[in-house]
């Protein structure tokens, strides 16, 4: 392993522990029994089958997203339209889950393909113009994480709105839609195996295919990619397909797996997570599997510290966004990098000398 | 529709444009001199949701209003100098910068009002203050422009004077040269002299100010309390205002006005009873749509050029 790889995971590892040491800070400050509150925080999460479910569950929609905005910030793109990606989508498939009458098998399958489709139609458009014409992608999904959200409030309140219940929910889904727990004692669904599958074929595409090449070529140096005859335009379409369409089944898994009606009546926030979980993995398609479950164990641990004391779970977004800014501190720790870097090479202009 | 034309022909609607537009004037501000500088702040709708958390609870504190509104200043200012601290200083990159703060203002105001209110919905438990309200004289006499002109929160005012004050500091100060040369190209400001990091975290913090202002209005202002959220999108549409506007001050101004005009249509269409989530996306589905024109058309003169 080089000295840069090391260097990524040391700071890494340096942004999760500082994100564990703020937690005990706040935990400190506005726990009546701070030592009890941090052991809950701490250790508690892995005590029970059931707690260890649930950082599983959590972890599955983060690796959708963390997937989807790994392969975009690979490439070099600050898309952020993960967000309304996962809310329209699965808003698209509930209306398949909905009404759709097909065997248990055949019809999640469909609301999968749907969502997928829809995930891909919103990304495309920002993909499309950035790709063509240059136009800055960020501000573009921005834009349309809102225009989703509006068209897919409509498509609830106007469509899906169950009358029966007083919040603003979906109909039921037809229960052959649901995706089937695969731990006895938990929740984890089946949404586990598919979001495994999916970071293994992200891994695949990447690394040992032609098109997964051009992409990290691309990411590294668009100018050589081009040179090099790379065609970068459609580099960026195709990353924006599987992005979209990535989001899109999380989006739909989250839906079929956890709830039996579409329940989200604002974006669910999974979008802009992924940007975290892309960032702790240095966008590699595993380490978006363990970052997605370590955020997982964090927000358990929130969860029951919430529950045990007075300490609201909302201290999880003070973590993550702690996280956020001190992984992608370019700086930080910048010393130590240089000094490595230094013996590094001087022990290779040792060799090279003798 | 002859009821909603009824509706939006009175001065009541034209009133209530100008107190939808005031945070978006405030933030389309910010969004411009950060942007122009090349450091474009994404985290206006954090910041105003931490001032308008801010201006709530000091209020509430102090009972007065005005120390309400300077903490509430104060506070965006320092969360804006987070973000600079991070993205000039440890070079985190901005937009990922920007996510951080947004994450954190909505999950810690909520966190922080928990802790003050025992409460995770809205501040009403606590009596804050609101900012006052001005009457001009003379005018508040006249029929119609009167009660249209006046009887506005004084931010709302001092929202126009902002997009003013903003237009002199780009265009006819050397502060606002040197933002527009940091933005234009860094590297030739850094040749003559110019402080590069120094002129980015002021504009940063001008932007922290904006939102400040913005934020303090709608917790003390557009309605006298504070609720979770309750910036509900408006920094996302200062910033496509000010993208629509293409970085200028003046352009920027129009199109949140314009946005407002949007904003208040959906507002009346619900108050009516029609649904309001179409025509609460027009403002992002114009931006999409001049975005597209403008690229496309850059993109073609390039192509001649070529």
């Amino acid at each position: 392993m080089n000295r840069e790889k090391s260097f990524n995971i040391i700071r890494t590892l340096f942004s999760m522990v500082a994100a564990i040491l703020v937690a005990f800070i706040i935990i400190v400050m506005v726990s009546k029994n701070p030592f009890e509150s941090i052991q809950i925080f701490l250790l508690k999460p892995l005590t029970s089958k059931r707690y260890i479910g649930n950082i599983i569950e959590a972890a599955i929609p983060l690796i959708f997203s963390g997937l989807s905005i790994s392969l975009l910030f690979r490439t070099g793109l600050f898309n952020l339209g993960g967000e309304g990606v996962f809310y329209f989508s699965g808003i698209i498939g509930s209306i398949l889950a909905i009404w759709l009458k097909l065997p248990p098998i055949l019809l999640p399958l469909a609301c999968f393909t749907a969502s997928a489709i829809a995930g891909t139609a919103v990304m495309l458009v920002p993909g499309i113009l950035r790709a063509k014409y240059n136009a800055n992608e960020m501000v573009t999904s921005l834009m349309m994480n809102s225009i989703v959200l509006g068209i897919g409030s409509y498509i609830l309140n106007n469509i899906l709105r169950d009358p029966s219940v007083a919040n603003l929910v979906s109909y039921k889904y037809n229960s052959d839609a649901l995706l089937p727990v695969i731990l006895k004692g938990t929740r984890v669904h089946a949404g586990f195996l598919i979001a495994l599958l999916c970071a293994a074929l992200v891994y695949v595409y990447i690394y040992k295919t032609r098109s997964g090449y051009e992409i990290r070529v691309t990411g590294t140096n668009p100018k050589f990619a081009q040179y090099s005859g790379i065609n970068v335009t459609k580099v960026i379409i195709m990353v924006h397909v599987l992005a979209g369409a990535i989001a899109g089944v999380g989006g739909m898994v989250e839906c079929l797996g956890l709830h039996r009606r579409f329940e989200w009546t604002g974006l669910p926030g999974y979008g802009f997570d992924g940007c975290m979980i892309a960032m702790l993995a240095n966008n590699n398609p595993f380490g978006v599997v363990g970052a997605s479950l370590f955020v997982g164990y964090l927000r358990v641990g929130a969860d029951l510290v919430n529950r045990s004391a007075d300490v609201p779970t909302e201290m999880i977004a003070i973590l993550q966004s702690l996280i956020i800014l001190l992984i992608s501190a370019e700086k930080l720790l910048k010393k130590y990098r240089q000094r490595w870097i230094e013996k590094d090479v001087k022990e290779v202009n040792h060799e090279v000398a003798s | 529709m002859k009821s909603l034309l009824d509706l939006i022909s009175t001065s009541d609607f034209i009133y209530s444009i100008f107190r939808v537009t005031t945070p978006l004037l405030f933030a389309s501000m910010g969004a411009v001199v950060s942007d122009v500088a090349g450091v474009p702040n994404i985290s206006l709708e954090g910041l105003m949701l931490i001032a308008a958390f801010s201006g709530m609870f000091f209020s509430y504190l102090s009972q007065s209003a005005l120390i309400g509104l300077i903490m509430a200043l104060v506070m965006a200012v320092a969360f804006s100098g987070l973000l600079a601290f991070f993205t000039l200083h440890y070079k985190t990159n901005i937009i990922l910068g920007g996510i951080a703060i947004n994450s954190l203002a909505s999950g810690g105001t909520i966190f922080f009002l928990y802790l003050v209110a025992h409460d995770k919905g809205t501040s009403i438990s606590l009596a804050s203050k609101v900012l006052p309200t001005i009457n001009i004289p003379i005018i508040q006499d006249l029929p119609i422009v009167g009660h249209i002109i006046s009887g506005h929160n004084i931010l709302t005012y001092l929202s126009l004077l902002a997009v003013l004050f903003t237009y002199y500091l780009l265009k006819k100060t050397a502060l606002g040269f040197h933002i527009r040369a940091v933005g234009e190209k860094k590297e030739a400001a850094e040749s003559v002299g110019i402080n590069v990091t120094k002129i980015q975290a002021i504009a940063i913090l001008f932007s922290g100010l904006m939102c400040g202002f913005g934020g303090a209005f709608m917790s003390m202002g557009y309605v006298s309390w504070f609720s979770r959220d309750m910036i509900s999108g408006r920094g996302w549409i200062a910033l496509a205002a000010e993208s629509m506007g293409r970085q200028t001050v003046l352009g920027s101004a129009l199109t949140s006005f314009l946005f407002g005009i949007a904003d208040a249509l959906s507002n009346a269409l619900a108050s009516m009873g029609y649904s309001s989530d179409l025509v609460k996306t027009i403002p992002y589905f114009a931006t999409l749509i001049g975005i597209t024109i403008f690229s496309v058309r850059i993109y073609r003169k390039s192509k001649k050029i070529a």
